[in-house]
């Protein structure tokens, strides 16, 4: 099951329990540069992880998109559910000090 | 704006139909419409499928390119499609199909893919008026996509877009080429584009009128334009570039009306569209045979891969308990 899937959403067929065997899902994330965070950029399926690299390098890269990609197997992935939505995520809501338009700077302080 | 009649009457369906009336995107693990799901995954497959398909009609150019430099763009081209159809499966698997699923439905025929890749190409010119024009085509129906309502589909297109304007840029400037050349090839170009002009038009869907799914699929922003909208765009964009290229399309109505802002344009033959959908154009055997091959044929592949990988698993295991 992708990280990005929801739970109720059940994949016939995927992994090595269904009914046709499939190689498991990965998800990749690619640096586009220095200085840069990994992203996720998707998903593809490999037999182990050496592959999933590999094809990760065909798939995502191309074009010089990445100067280091990781891979991981989306089982793996602990994700919220979108129920914990809200109680997750509110704080950075809240908490608008954390914001910098929250804090007003006069028109003549420069670069700011 | 309201997705559908039961809006207001559930909160899921209350919530979701507030992202979709912000323009935000719907993400894979939101709640969502059943019917949403459907139609996505009918659209997402179909699109994931023409363009692993759609190596198949370049593909056959390859080995017969008259340069290197002319095949190392062209494999550059078909390798593309190929990620393409990837980063597609991948967007619909997020909606809980399996990629065996999609696979197996494209090739026993429940699933289908754009009617434009069951035309032959029977001239090294199809290579170039494909990239023009067919790859042209697809960028109208795809740039507006980039915004579609759900974020994997989306996502997908953004990248695919990227990569698309190589594809249009690089089969004009092949046909300018052959223009350039004796009248022979010039008349093989414009042969070329008479065969692809109207199954090009054909690649925007029926006419408004009869696209009974349009829409819901609008209202739930999954489509962002009409078809015939799109078409128009289409057309507008391919004239002054036909005219540059010095090749005409093949349609006497065709002419710019200053009233509208656009040009007028005559009508594809519907009827063979539909046959061709139905399964009935002049490829549609031979392209799913030759996809059903090679899945078959790399069976062992596949097979191999994953002994390999559990043989490797077993002895890191052995190792580390050592
Ligand atoms: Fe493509
Ligand atoms: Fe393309």
């Amino acid at each position: 099951m992708s990280a990005e899937q929801g739970p109720s959403q059940a994949v016939p067929g995927s992994g090595t329990g269904g009914v046709r065997a499939e190689w498991p899902l990965y998800e990749v994330f690619v640096r586009g540069k220095r200085g840069l965070n990994h992203v996720h950029v998707g998903s593809l399926h490999a037999a182990d992880d050496d592959m999933a690299l590999r094809h990760a390098r065909d798939v995502y890269t191309r074009r010089n998109e990445g100067v280091s990609i990781w891979v991981v197997q989306s089982k793996d992935i602990a994700a919220s559910s979108p129920d914990e939505k809200d109680p997750m995520f509110a704080p950075s809501n809240d908490k608008v000090y954390r914001h910098p338009t929250f804090y007003e700077i006069p028109d003549n302080v420069p670069h700011m | 704006m309201t997705a559908t009649d039961t809006a207001g009457t559930d909160p899921l369906q209350a919530g979701f139909d507030a992202t979709i009336g912000h323009g935000d995107r719907i993400e894979p693990r939101d709640w969502m419409p059943e019917g949403y799901r459907r139609t996505l995954v009918r659209q997402v497959a179909q699109h994931a499928h023409s363009e692993i398909i759609g190596m198949q009609p370049e593909g056959s150019w390859i080995g017969r390119a008259p340069s290197l430099r002319r095949k190392a763009i062209l494999l550059a081209k078909v390798q593309d499609e190929a990620g393409h159809g990837l980063y597609l499966y991948s967007a619909c698997e997020t909606l809980g199909v399996s990629r065996g699923e999609l696979t197996e439905k494209l090739i026993s025929g429940a699933q289908k893919y754009s009617s434009i890749f069951n035309y032959p190409t029977l001239t090294y010119a199809d290579v170039g008026t494909i990239g023009w024009l067919v790859d042209g085509a697809a960028i109208c129906n795809q740039v507006p996509l980039c915004r579609t309502s759900f974020g994997p589909y989306g996502r997908a297109m953004i990248r695919i877009c990227k990569e698309e304007s190589f594809h249009q840029r690089q089969g004009y400037e092949l046909l300018m080429t052959m223009m350039r050349g004796t009248d022979e090839q010039r008349a093989m170009v414009q042969e070329s584009v008479n065969r692809f002009w109207w199954p090009a038009l054909m690649m925007f869907g029926p006419p408004d009128d009869e696209s009974p799914n349009s829409a819901q699929s609008m209202a739930w922003g999954i489509k962002r334009n009409s078809n015939d909208d799109l078409r128009q765009r289409f057309v507008d964009m391919s004239v002054p570039q036909a005219q540059a290229l010095g090749v005409t399309f093949p349609d006497p109505e065709l002419r710019w009306n200053p009233e509208r802002g656009h040009h007028d344009f005559g009508q594809p033959d519907w009827d063979e569209f539909m046959q061709v959908v139905k399964g009935n154009g002049p490829c549609n055997t031979q392209r799913i045979a030759h996809r059903r091959k090679a899945h078959e044929d790399g069976a062992w592949v596949r097979e191999a891969a994953t002994a390999y990988a559990a043989k490797q698993a077993a002895m890191a295991t052995a190792g580390g308990a050592a």
